[in-house]
């Protein structure tokens, strides 16, 4: 059984004959997977979900989703797939249960069918009791709560959600985290999201791409890249006051020690295995660890890394810029 | 969630979903539909009231009869009910245009590329804008017949209700040709004030070279070419032989034909350039 649920070969977006927003991108996604796309304004992630979910067409190469050509059999990939907007879609005039039922019905659903569903998945995000009121009234969070239960009325087997907690305070972006969560968990639905919010990829995403010029400069589970960076940072201080460089150094794992005033610092590849063998040499020696302290590099640190650190905003589109500040918008209710 | 369509989706499914979203927002917005019906009022008060062009003949001269004047010009010896059809035709031109205007947003906001991204067909978004602003047109000129005839418009000899239905008929295919082609316009652009521009550019010269308010014969002759070249003109001539003249079935038949004509091809190309830009 093929496990690739996405996959991409060469996949190429130029605009206007000059404008390379996607050049030759390769991954694979696998089943029940949660995949982050990761990068800076304009560096081609919304131009990719949009060659995936056959908005855009590709100017070379290939992708496929479900196993269904993103250009050939572009009318299978949207029947099996969700999409949760950037933006907010929903119509202010109508209400919630409305809104869903509309989304039901771009998909062909039958009514009776449509309707049960979206009394289900209004409970799943907890719409159930502003069902019918008009979506004018919806704060921020219940908006994309209302987006995400409009991308799921066809069940679809992959969701793609783009920056879906733009916007949002601290408390939902933490529900919503829970919400796909548990699609993942409960439904083994493959996720492909993009994101800007690093702490987010970091505790959703099972694997993450970051895409800078239209190019994927790595990809790999949060932990891989973080360890790609050399490793983590313990910080330790012995009671006695001799130099004990040179027996650290020979510990397992150890890449590099400094030795400031009494404090050393070492930088290690796998930080929890090699900080007990460092307590241990040291104990085996005589000596006493008084202090110490463990730090793992952020994805922070990996994502400047690989993208560098100069600002990208003057590379955004207008028309990018205008829906973040309409959603913003309407999130703040105006 | 295991199985993910219970059934194949028809290639139409989604028209109907999609106009209604479009009109709902009219009438179910309480001041955007009381605006749109207290509007044609006004016009018809201010235009069809206050330019009596009747009036201007004296009626102190003998042997001058007033009526028989506006007869051999206009066609009628009212000319309320002269430009009360213009006035029809006004109204949807600029419904249909402003209408179309809507995709602008549903581009800004994310919607359109959310419905590209489900199975319904590229020409269902498409012909449900055509259809939401025809039918909201149609509407609107209904209510502007109704509204002129509150005001006096004398139907013409050998008026019957079956003719209305020839008046929505005519109505139906310049809505259809004239939306499309501002949807393929309105399509393209990101800011609303392109398709503003646009339509203000085409829509008054497209009515006053037209035999609206005017009759076309006492133009200078460049205008009368252009006139005779106006699907408006044969518009307009259609319903006014069906409302207030003394039908003319031959010159009818033609106006039809024009129109019918015109309505094909531009829909034809509207749509399909529409199409190819959702295609891209």
């Amino acid at each position: 059984m093929n496990n690739e649920v996405i996959k991409a070969e060469g996949l190429t977006k130029v605009f206007n004959k000059s404008l390379v927003a996607v050049d030759h991108v390769n991954f694979n996604i696998r089943k029940g997977e949660i995949f982050g796309f990761l990068g800076p304004n304009g560096a081609g992630k919304t131009t990719t979900i949009n060659m995936l979910i056959t908005i855009l067409k590709p100017t070379e190469g290939t992708a496929s989703v479900l196993g269904y050509d993103i250009v050939k059999n572009a009318e299978e990939v949207r029947s099996s797939i969700g999409l949760v907007p950037q933006e907010y879609t929903a119509d202010e005039d109508l209400t919630g249960l409305e809104n869903v039922l509309l989304c039901a019905d771009l998909y062909g659903i039958p009514r009776n069918i449509a309707k049960e569903r979206a009394m289900d998945l209004l409970k799943l995000v907890e719409l159930t009791d502003f069902k019918d009121k008009k979506v004018q009234i919806y704060s921020g969070g219940m908006r994309r709560r209302l987006e995400l239960a409009c991308g799921l009325i066809n069940r679809p087997k992959v969701l793609f959600l783009d920056e879906p907690t733009l916007g949002l305070d601290v408390q939902t972006r933490a529900a919503t985290w829970d919400y796909i969560r548990r699609l993942k968990k409960e439904f083994g639905m493959t996720l492909f999201m993009t994101t800007h919010y690093l702490e987010e990829a970091d505790a959703l995403c099972d694997r993450i791409a970051i895409i800078d010029h239209g190019k994927i400069v790595v990809i790999g589970s949060p932990e891989e890249l973080k360890h790609s960076l050399g490793g983590d940072l313990i910080t330790l201080a012995i009671k006695e006051n001799e130099d004990v460089s040179g027996l650290i150094q020979k510990v397992e794992h150890v890449k590099e020690v400094r030795k400031e005033d009494k404090v050393y610092r070492i930088k290690a590849e796998i930080g929890e295995i090699t900080t007990p063998l460092i307590i241990e040499a040291l104990r085996r020696n005589g000596y006493t660890v008084m202090r110490l302290s463990l730090t793992e590099p952020t994805l922070n640190e990996v994502y400047l890394e690989y993208t560098g650190r100069s600002m990208r905003d003057a590379e955004e589109s207008r028309e990018a810029f205008f829906a973040q500040r309409m959603t913003m918008r309407r999130a703040r209710g105006r | 969630m295991s199985k993910s369509n219970e059934r194949r989706a028809g290639k139409l499914h989604g028209i109907w979903a999609l106009t209604n979203r479009e009109l709902k927002k009219w009438y179910k917005a309480p001041v955007i539909f009381l605006l749109s019906i207290v509007q044609p009022i006004i016009w018809m008060g201010l235009l069809g009231k206050a330019m009596n062009i009747g009036a201007l003949i004296p009626t102190n001269i003998p042997g001058v009869n007033p009526g028989d004047i506006l007869e051999q010009t206009l066609g009628t010896s009212d000319y309320f009910s002269f430009m009360a059809v213009g006035m029809i035709a006004f109204t949807a031109l600029f419904t249909t245009m402003f209408s179309g205007m809507s995709v602008v947003w549903d581009r800004r906001l994310g919607f359109l590329n959310k419905a590209l991204s489900t199975p319904v067909s590229r020409a269902v978004i498409i012909f449900s804008k055509v259809l939401s602003a025809t039918l909201r047109s149609m509407f609107q000129a209904g209510l502007i017949i109704v509204i002129a005839v509150a005001f006096g418009l004398r139907f013409g000899a050998s008026f019957n209700l079956l003719n209305i239905l020839g008046v929505f008929a005519i109505l139906f295919l310049i809505c259809v040709g004239l939306s499309s082609m501002f949807i393929a316009i309105t399509i393209r652009s990101t800011r609303i004030e392109t398709p503003m521009a646009v339509m203000n550019l085409i829509n008054l010269p497209m009515m006053f070279a037209s035999n609206a308010f005017f009759p076309t014969k006492f133009m200078p002759e460049w205008l009368q070419t252009i006139a005779k070249y106006n699907p408006l003109t044969y518009t307009i001539d259609a319903v006014r032989q069906l409302l207030i003249f003394n039908t003319d079935w031959v010159q009818l038949a033609i106006d039809f034909m024009y129109v019918a004509v015109f309505a094909f091809i531009v829909a034809t190309i509207g749509i399909v350039l529409s199409w190819r830009f959702l295609s891209k």
